[in-house]
């Protein structure tokens, strides 16, 4: 439309001059069947346009002429016309709805519709959630203890760990950011694995080579950890070209916060996986806080759930501590992923309980109700709690008993994990390249020889 | 498929039969014994041939590989018959082979697919393997480099390329951050044997953002090999050599050598990653240099020759680790080196050479090392300010004149 007025002003100012005019027939915005009848009666188009006058007016030209100007046939599809300047909103009046099966009471929402879910995966969900909720009281005190260097607990966010998890097959392939060990738990990894990499000693997977809770197991299909911010996201989108080009019934998930939104991967992440129309789930953490963020400062979209019509990817919002609703919106999506092969974005809105990390005091940048709020009349373990009890599938001794044992199991992994020994010193410079290179073979052996000459700076406890 | 992993599996296990050390072909390791033959002719039915075979009996058949190749100049000895083509049909050709080879190598990158490459490269893949394993990417090369890394993770073979070295330098974080660390952090779980390509170097009055040497950047990211091409014959052989490496490799084409004709053998044949040519034996002096430069320096190396000098020109071709085998031999022989790149001074291949040069070779040295490199500028467009950037054939004369004074 502005094309045309600009194209007006410009036949004005040239008096009308047929180069103009040219230039009109040769644009590729105009409709190529109205072209040579414009051309008849040149003064025509011009004062079509300069008044904003109806069709009677045009005369010689006919109706036609106006109307296929109507529609623009433009890469992409049609498009049509409209006469009104008009601006989309900058955010809808009503906010996109949030999906929720469960109350605050732990009683099924009347009219919702939900996933079945067998008594055996409901206990074994509720359990995880409980271990994992155990697992970062525990872990996170060690850190205040001094016995692990850092922990990053995952508080309020249980039913997105575990619930999620227990929606996929072990076959999907997963790209955490960090606060998902939920995923793992499920899975099958062990507390004692848990323990043996936050420690960092000779059994961990990773060979003590990264900080704590960057945990990876590719057994689980669960691929380690990395810190930096999304940058897991286009892996999962080449993960999920990679299972599409083999033809597998899996998809690839990837969870990220919404800080991660923000980073410039997850946008070009999510517009490949809608060309390429790959199986991958983008599971958005909405917590609220990207360590002192808050959402508002982070965007001013509604949410991350809107971007994914930006991009051409169907998208829901869940309820992040409705473990029910998180089960059954995974599922789906995962269903539509691998059948029909396309993305699938997920926005659960939960709320970060803990800290960002042992390195954050949450409290300097948010209020202390605020947190205590979500952490007891929203938490998600409590809420489906009451609804497997209203089930008759739980009682308050059993609960103490899970409490009690996975209490003890922690206790012990962490006993047991802090006294094995580190990664021996030769750890240090295999699997930088599939063999070891000469220079870093010279290096092991300077490394080697400054050891000898200088025991006494050098650790006891690591093995050479 | 099963062709492919029989020959590669004659292949590993005629390796592991004959050398003392864990070295495959195309692998890092550097048995302390010696090295091993670099070039193997491997026939597509699984038979090694070649001057250079390794037959399973025997022991150390690597020492009579590497005094063989010291006789024949490896580089370019093509065969009478062979075919000719241009350097970017041989990466194509390369590529291709390894595609038919191997079902699990994909491309990936701008304008790859229909269009068939900005350079041609990848001209006629997309027909022939399908749109999804010759992908057009959209425009965000972070990401799509992150996303070869993905699959390469999950075992597909990908091979990234960058429109332009230079805009690589988008893809910065998920080449160093994770495509070089992520095997060892994970503890080995996760390899990701990928390939990054593309054209660099100082073109035709390309601009700034167009000219630019990300070798230099890359070199210090632990975790990736980085290899330069410069003969159609030597860049069919590290595209082979790259996509079959277990590790990221970053494969640099130079923007200007893509039109340059060779006769190359008709017969498979992959180059070892980690080695360097000789382009020119000699006597006097040394000089180190690799992709386009190597022709700056040949046509200086003509006019030295009339001037009575014999410089011996090795192309080191292996940026990351440089072949200190090679180019040590070599100092030991003439003492002098000089180092010709097209790097900025500050920082560059050169720079980290001659460091190298100096911790391990500094008692063969008589004279200081030399090192001819761009000026630390970004790269003018204007044609006469441009040509001074880069290094000329009468500065090479120059330098090396005065080193064997």
């Amino acid at each position: 439309m502005a094309l045309w007025l600009t194209r007006s002003k410009l036949g004005h100012h040239l008096g009308r001059k047929i180069a103009s005019l040219d230039a009109l027939r040769r644009s590729p915005f105009l409709d190529p069947v109205a072209t040579p009848r414009a051309l008849d009666c040149p003064d025509g188009i011009l004062r079509n346009l300069r008044s904003f006058c109806s069709i009677q007016s045009a005369g010689a030209r006919s109706d036609d002429a106006c109307d296929t100007q109507q529609v623009l046939d433009f890469p992409g599809g049609k498009v049509t016309f409209d006469a009104e300047m008009r601006f989309l909103a900058e955010s809808s009046v009503d906010r996109i709805n949030c999906y929720r099966v469960l109350d605050d009471y732990g009683q099924t929402i009347s009219g919702s519709r939900f996933q079945e879910v067998s008594k055996e995966v409901a206990m074994k969900m509720y359990s995880e959630m409980v271990t994992l909720q155990v697992m970062d009281t525990i872990f996170y005190e060690a850190q205040r203890q001094g016995r692990i260097s850092f922990y990053l607990t995952s508080n309020g966010e249980e039913a997105i760990n575990i619930a999620s998890a227990a929606a996929l097959s072990p076959d999907d392939v997963v790209f955490p950011q960090y606060r998902e060990p939920g995923v793992l738990l499920w899975r099958g990894f062990t507390l004692q694995e848990i323990a043996n990499q936050c420690f960092g000693n000779k059994l961990d997977y990773g060979k003590g080579r990264q900080m704590p809770i960057h945990y990876g197991s590719n057994r689980l299909n669960y691929f380690t950890v990395s810190s930096p911010i999304a940058t897991q996201i286009p892996h999962a989108v080449g993960a999920a070209y990679s299972l599409k080009m083999e033809k597998k019934n899996a998809c690839a998930v990837t969870y990220f916060g919404d800080g991660g939104t923000s980073e410039g991967d997850f946008h070009a992440a999510l517009n490949f996986a809608a060309v390429m129309e790959v199986p991958v789930i983008f599971f958005c953490r909405n917590n609220g806080w990207a360590i002192s963020t808050p959402t508002k400062e982070q965007f001013r979209s509604d949410g991350a759930v809107i971007r994914g019509q930006a991009y051409g990817i169907r998208s829901i919002r869940i309820d992040g501590n409705d473990a029910l609703a998180v089960y059954s919106a995974v599922h789906a999506a995962r269903e539509m992923a691998t059948s029909e092969s396309r993305p699938i974005l997920v926005e659960a809105l939960t709320y970060r309980v803990g800290h960002h990390s042992t390195s954050d005091d949450s409290t300097k940048y948010r209020p202390i109700d605020e947190i205590e709020h979500w952490r007891t009349a929203r938490d998600p373990i409590s809420r489906y709690r009451k609804w497997i009890e209203r089930n008759g599938w739980w009682s308050d001794a059993a609960e103490s008993e899970l409490r009690n044992k996975v209490r003890k199991e922690i206790l012990q992994a962490i006993q047991i994990a802090e006294r094995v020994e580190k990664p021996p010193l030769s750890e240090l410079f295999t699997d930088v390249y599939d063999q070891i290179p000469a220079n870093l073979c010279e290096q092991e052996k300077s490394l080697r020889d400054t050891i000898k000459k200088h025991p006494g700076d050098y650790p006891s406890d690591v093995p050479i | 498929m099963a062709a492919a992993l029989q020959m590669a599996a004659l292949v590993s296990s005629l390796s592991n039969l004959i050398t003392s050390g864990k070295s495959r072909p195309g692998s890092l390791i550097r048995s302390p014994a010696g090295r091993k033959g670099g070039i193997l002719v491997v026939r597509s039915d699984g038979r090694i041939s070649g001057g250079f075979s390794a037959s399973p009996r025997g022991g150390n058949l690597i020492a009579n590989a590497v005094a063989a190749k010291a006789e024949a100049p490896a580089s370019s000895t093509p065969s009478k018959s062979g075919h000719e083509l241009l350097l970017f049909e041989a990466l194509r050709e390369g590529l291709e082979e390894e595609m038919d080879r191997d079902p699990r190598v994909c491309v990936m990158g701008e304008d790859v697919g229909h269009y068939g490459g900005s350079y041609k490269v990848t001209k006629g893949l997309a027909t022939k393997y399908g749109d999804l394993r010759v992908l057009d990417t959209p425009i965000a090369e972070n990401s799509f480099t992150g996303m070869g890394i993905g699959a390469a993770m999950m075992g597909l073979r990908p091979v990234v390329e960058g429109m332009n070295m230079g805009f690589l330098l988008l893809a910065f974080n998920q080449i160093s951050n994770n495509c070089g660390m992520l095997h060892y952090t994970s503890g080995g779980q996760f390899k990701i044997p990928i390939v990054i390509r593309g054209p660099g170097g100082v073109g035709r009055q390309l601009g700034a953002e167009h000219s630019q040497r990300l070798e230099s950047y890359f070199q210090s990211i632990p975790g990736l090999q980085m290899v330069a091409c410069s003969t159609p014959y030597n860049a069919k052989g590290l595209m082979k050599a790259a996509i079959r490496s277990e590790n990221p490799v970053v494969l640099f084409e130079h923007v200007l050598l893509y039109n340059l004709k060779e006769r190359i053998p008709d017969e498979e044949y992959v180059l070892c990653l980690e080695e360097a040519e000789m382009v020119r034996p000699g006597e006097h002096v040394t000089i180190l240099t690799y992709s386009r430069m190597r022709y700056h320096v040949m046509q200086a190396a003509k006019t030295l020759v009339n001037k009575g000098y014999d410089p011996e020109v090795i192309d080191i071709r292996s940026l990351k680790p440089f072949d200190l085998y090679t180019i040590g031999n070599s100092i030991k022989k003439t003492h002098r080196v000089l180092i010709v790149e097209e790097c900025m001074r500050t920082g560059g291949i050169g720079a980290s050479l001659r460091s190298a040069i100096i911790d391990n070779f500094w008692d063969y040295l008589d004279a200081p090392i030399m090192c001819l490199s761009s000026q630390d500028v970004p790269t003018p467009y204007a044609g006469t300010l441009e040509d001074w950037t880069v290094v000329q054939p009468p500065q090479i004369v120059a330098a090396v004149e005065q080193l064997c004074q």
